[in-house]
């Protein structure tokens, strides 16, 4: 087995770890905020309009006997989730108390907390991207090149996330597919819609767009697909963090902070 | 209690404990004065750039009547128990006068009537609750500008007061509901003092027998049971000072988003 050596390779420019992290802040706040927002009326629809009689989701209470169960209604499924959704802390509230901000009830807070990380993340993004654009980050490590997205392609690199087979080498030096996919989806995807589907929900920015409401079918099923795109979000980060936990915490924690990710290479190459 | 059970009552405590703490920290951060004033200050922002962006005459979406809701949600006050307004519900409305004054010409006090004769609007709108829903209803009332213009607004007025017959707060000079908006918003072509809803006269719950329609703004802004119209050069006398009920209870007074 040939010698190898770690070299410490630049990998995150600072506009990069910057807006990194002031995301980091932002998404949190706007996830916390918004679903002490989302408890003023726990409860999803389609279309322009509220069918009260029959959201798609909702986070509900209902009594039995002398308990409180708390209720969530998917379509046509309705499972107990007391303590989490629908019941917790002894009140009825969608979303419970430690996952919202503010923790006790107050939907003019929850808006002030939401507006304003919606600024901070908005302008935090059109930096990111500017700068990204400009350097060429986003199409050089972000867009997955045609052979990468061949199906044989993507499922082998599948495999290797399963049995967590990370790059190693030369390999480490960019992202693999999925990595493009995920980070390249929210980046380019996820995150516009959901500054799409917040200002479709503004009524004054619905006169002054009108195409808004339009292409996403109306202010009710805005607001659905700003929820589920804060599932994604979550789910995202979720995942994000497992990888970074399992690929080496230190040396990802430090490139996300100097910049510098090390790689193992063979020999004295560089 | 055996050791498993110790066990997890310990988790169980330690996880409630840092529930707790972060709770509390949160909260703390929360109710800071300055934090809270740090915060509010993206609403003057969001309100310069809608401004900025969106033209003075944009349009609200407008709806056919297909669209209309059958379970228009009614909110705040749905059946005010203030004496004024139940004598004049009893009344059928007709000692009701719709009073304009403050910073005018010349001041008005309209019968029902009266208001009924004046230039009118049917507009089929969607409406936006703070809360998150919406309801779309069919909406016909005097538009505000002309209205403003009978009795004639002095050069130093800049806000127009909505005063409501409703106690939503209970009683106290505080209880009662009012709104203000601003003279890009009085002088919309959407912006009407309703009298009709869904073809019918405007039901108790929706606020009869007048109540403002602001399309371009969330539900609170569109006040119902309206009394009296005030021109103002601020609104910093009237409740707490924030220009409208819901706006001293910390929400935007612009809530265009």
């Amino acid at each position: 087995m040939p010698p190898t050596m770690k070299v410490l390779i630049y990998r995150h420019s600072v506009v990069t770890r910057l807006t990194h992290w002031i995301n980091v802040v932002a998404l949190t706040l706007l996830l916390m905020s918004g679903l002490q927002i989302f408890n003023a009326h726990p409860a999803l629809y389609w279309g322009q309009k509220s069918t009260f009689a029959e959201p798609w989701v909702a986070l509900t209470a209902v009594e039995r006997g002398d308990k409180m169960i708390g209720l969530t209604k998917v379509g046509p499924l309705t499972l107990e989730t007391t303590g989490l959704f629908g019941f917790s802390g002894n009140e009825t509230r969608g979303f419970p108390a430690w996952a919202t901000a503010p923790g006790y009830r107050n939907l003019a807070d929850g808006r002030h907390w939401h507006f304003f990380f919606a600024w901070v993340f908005v302008l935090n993004g059109l930096v990111y991207l500017s700068a990204n654009s400009l350097n060429g980050h986003i199409r050089r490590d972000l867009l997955p090149t045609r052979n990468e997205l061949a199906p044989r392609h993507l499922w082998h690199e599948i495999l290797d996330h399963a049995r967590l087979r990370f790059a190693r080498g030369e390999e480490a030096r960019r992202y693999n597919t999925l990595q493009k996919l995920a980070y390249g989806g929210v980046v380019l995807v996820v995150l516009p819609l959901m500054v799409l589907t917040g200002l479709t929900m503004s009524p004054a920015v619905n006169a002054g767009q009108p195409w808004l409401p339009v292409v996403f079918g109306g202010r009710q099923s805005a607001r659905t697909i700003h929820f589920i795109c804060a599932g994604l979000i979550t789910t995202f980060v979720l995942v994000h963090v497992a990888m970074v936990l399992l690929s080496g915490v230190w040396n990802n924690l430090r490139s996300m902070v100097t910049g510098r990710y090390a790689i193992d290479v063979e020999g004295d190459a560089r | 209690m055996n050791a498993a059970d110790t066990r997890r009552g310990w988790l169980k405590g330690a996880a409630a404990g840092a529930a707790g703490l972060w709770l509390t920290a949160c909260n703390k951060v929360n109710d800071n004065p300055q934090v809270q004033a740090t915060l509010q200050s993206a609403e003057g922002l969001t309100r310069r750039a809608q401004r900025l962006l969106i033209s003075r005459k944009a349009l609200a979406p407008e709806f056919t009547d297909a669209d209309i809701s059958r379970d228009f949600r009614a909110n705040g006050s749905i059946s005010p128990g203030d004496a004024d307004y139940r004598k004049l519900l009893m009344g059928g409305f007709a000692d009701y006068r719709l009073v304009v004054d403050g910073l005018v010409d010349k001041p008005l006090s309209l019968t029902l009537a009266q208001v009924r004769a004046l230039t009118s609007r049917t507009q089929i709108t969607r409406h936006d609750c703070v809360e998150g829903w919406s309801s779309i209803g069919k909406w016909k009332g005097a538009r505000l500008g002309p209205l403003l213009d009978l009795a004639g607004l002095k050069a130093d007025a800049r806000y127009i007061v909505f005063h409501c017959a409703d106690s939503l707060g209970g009683g106290g000079p505080n209880g009662r509901y009012y709104e203000s908006i601003d003279l890009i918003d009085a002088y919309h072509p959407q912006t009407i003092m309703a009298y009709e809803m869904n073809g019918a006269v405007l039901p108790v719950a929706h606020g009869a027998p007048l109540r403002l329609r602001v399309e371009r703004q969330l539900g609170y802004k569109h006040a119902k049971y309206v009394m009296r119209i005030e021109a103002v050069a601020d609104f910093a006398h009237l409740g707490a000072g924030k220009g409208g009920f819901w706006e001293d209870r910390g929400y935007e007074w612009y809530a265009g988003i």
